[in-house]
């Protein structure tokens, strides 16, 4: 059994001037090293739950610990040391000038010495490919590469777990593969935690497990195949499933002799050109 | 018109002047522009325009560059010199024309001023054009640490220069976006009256204050998440370094002094 790093327990909260509760008695936990997508409709609570993870908001009743500390005001600011979060617009969360100053300013913060920021600074660029760009103004990047000195930025303050709070959700679909592509050699590499929270569900199909919120509740928890067998319950839910899922249905129903249920295209590929060769 | 401006614009060049420490770069402007009013006579003056010189030889900014910046200023130089012709009544009688008189002193003072003008201007441009606006940001900050002792929040100011730095870009590009958006609706920015062009720009402003608004709110929260939380315990990225050429420049600027207070009549 892997170790609970987070976990949540009756979690409820409202936004002030809110007849209903944004998250309403919501229980779950976050295991060491895994890829969490957390998906749902707009409105579903699903980023409210990432505000509340880093302490941006407090709940109302109920407990989130946080690597054996329970979070509240007083430990917040430990807590957003093991947290790093990605948030939607690239451009609005580039703090510094330049590429150099956006990945410092977290270290600043926490007011590590200059000498160690450099190299920090330079060692956090290396991982998501972006060295060159170290005196770049943010408004000759493109989203996907400033969603990459995001990361770096939370990658330099060495975190043990990453919220992308619909990080990728304002990219192109390049955009999105690089950062995504980024999010998980880091993972491979660093032992990390990741959070997803996501509209997109051929990149919650890759996940370890998903978590999908319906109006402030957990509806439903498990792995990527299981979530995408409910199909009808999801599309009621205002989410859709993923393309790979749709035709290998489509195909079957059409006398196709395939499985049903592939979770990406390059299953889906795979399997047609066995399926090829065999005829 | 706005491209012929050099003021607040920076040059990338590898320059002394360019290499030189902010915070000396903005003692000297400042000490420069207080000592050019000792200058009252030939001597002191052609001083000062040597110096001038030699402050643009060494930022390596081309002269022919300088001087189509100093255009927008022009007139602002010569109708201070024709007030002073026109005006001051002073010695010998040089010139007379029907009513018109010009005087040694007039034309004196004419020159004077508007040679005091020309360093003034040429000086504060030379300090923006080689050094970029983040660094003068951090000069200030270093320079006005001091009047933390008095409660002035000095790292909050200068981190609101530094993002209203970072953010000018992006809101230029949004303001086109909205202004084609806007015309692609039908508004008209470039013809008809005055009134109605200046009533144009209301449909541009609105959506523009709202997105920054909403962008102010987003990256509060970005940083807030990436654990801001203000001035102290903080540690800086980009150092400042004091070297040599900055120690002699300031020794530089008080032998100045003492030589055109002397000098002076």
């Amino acid at each position: 059994m892997r170790k609970k790093l987070v976990s949540l327990e009756n979690i409820k909260f409202k936004y002030e001037g809110q007849k209903n509760f944004a998250l309403n008695d919501v229980s779950f936990d976050i295991y060491e090293g895994e890829w969490l997508a957390i998906v749902g409709h707009n409105g579903s609570g699903k980023s409210t739950l990432a505000k509340l993870l880093n302490g941006l908001q407090f709940a109302q009743t109920g407990t989130i610990t946080v690597n054996d500390k329970v979070l509240t005001e007083e430990t917040v600011w430990d807590v957003r040391r093991q947290i790093g979060m990605v948030f939607q617009n690239p451009d609005n969360q580039f703090v510094g000038t330049t590429v150099q100053d956006d990945v410092a300013f977290g270290l600043e913060n926490v007011g590590v010495p200059q000498e160690v920021m450099v190299e920090r600074v330079q060692n956090a660029l290396s991982k998501v490919k972006m060295s060159k760009f170290l005196n770049q103004e943010p408004h000759h990047l493109s989203g996907g590469q400033k969603q990459r000195i995001a990361i770096a930025g939370v990658v330099a303050l060495q975190p043990n777990i990453i919220i992308l709070d619909e990080a990728t959700s304002m990219l192109d679909p390049r955009g999105r593969e690089e950062v995504l592509e980024t999010v998980r050699e880091l993972m491979q590499e660093k032992a990390l935690t990741v959070i997803s929270i996501t509209h997109d569900l051929e990149e919650a199909a890759k996940a370890d497990r998903i978590i999908v919120m319906n109006k402030g509740q957990l509806y439903r928890e498990g792995t990527p195949r299981d979530i995408f067998k409910m199909e009808k319950e999801l599309i009621e839910l205002g989410l859709d499933i993923p393309f790979s899922i749709k035709l290998s249905k489509a195909l079957q129903k059409n006398g196709v002799a395939i499985d049903y249920g592939h979770l990406t295209e390059e299953e889906l590929v795979k399997d047609l050109c066995e399926l090829h060769s065999k005829m | 018109m706005l491209d012929k401006m050099i003021f607040g614009r920076y040059v990338p060049a590898n320059s002394v002047m360019h290499r030189m420490d902010p915070r000396a770069k903005l003692l000297l402007v400042f000490f420069f522009v207080c000592i050019v009013f000792l200058a009252n006579n030939l001597v002191t003056y052609s001083l000062l325009g040597l110096v001038t010189l030699g402050i643009i030889l060494l930022s390596k900014i081309k002269i022919r560059f300088l001087i189509s910046g100093l255009k927008p200023v022009l007139l602002l130089i010569i109708f201070t010199f024709l007030v002073h012709i026109l005006f001051t009544k002073e010695g010998k009688v040089l010139y007379q024309l029907g009513w018109l008189e010009i005087y040694e002193g007039g034309l004196r003072q004419g020159v004077f001023i508007s040679l005091r003008f020309t360093f003034l201007i040429l000086v504060t441009s030379l300090l923006t054009l080689t050094t970029t606006p983040i660094s003068i940001t951090d000069g200030m900050e270093e320079l006005l640490n001091p009047l933390k002792k008095w409660k002035v929040p000095v790292h909050e100011l200068a981190l609101m220069m530094s993002i209203a730095l970072r953010f000018i870009p992006t809101l230029m590009e949004e303001t086109d976006k909205i202004m084609k958006a806007q015309i692609a609706r039908g508004v008209d920015f470039s013809s008809g009256p005055i009134k109605n062009r200046i009533k144009a720009i209301v449909p541009l402003l609105v959506p523009l204050f709202v997105s920054a608004f909403k962008r102010a709110e987003e990256l509060a929260t970005a940083m807030e998440a990436r654990g801001y939380q203000g001035g102290e315990g903080r540690t800086k990225y980009r150092q400042l370094h004091w070297g040599m050429i900055d120690s002699l420049c300031m020794v530089g600027l008080v032998i100045l002094t003492g030589v055109l207070v002397l000098l002076r009549s």
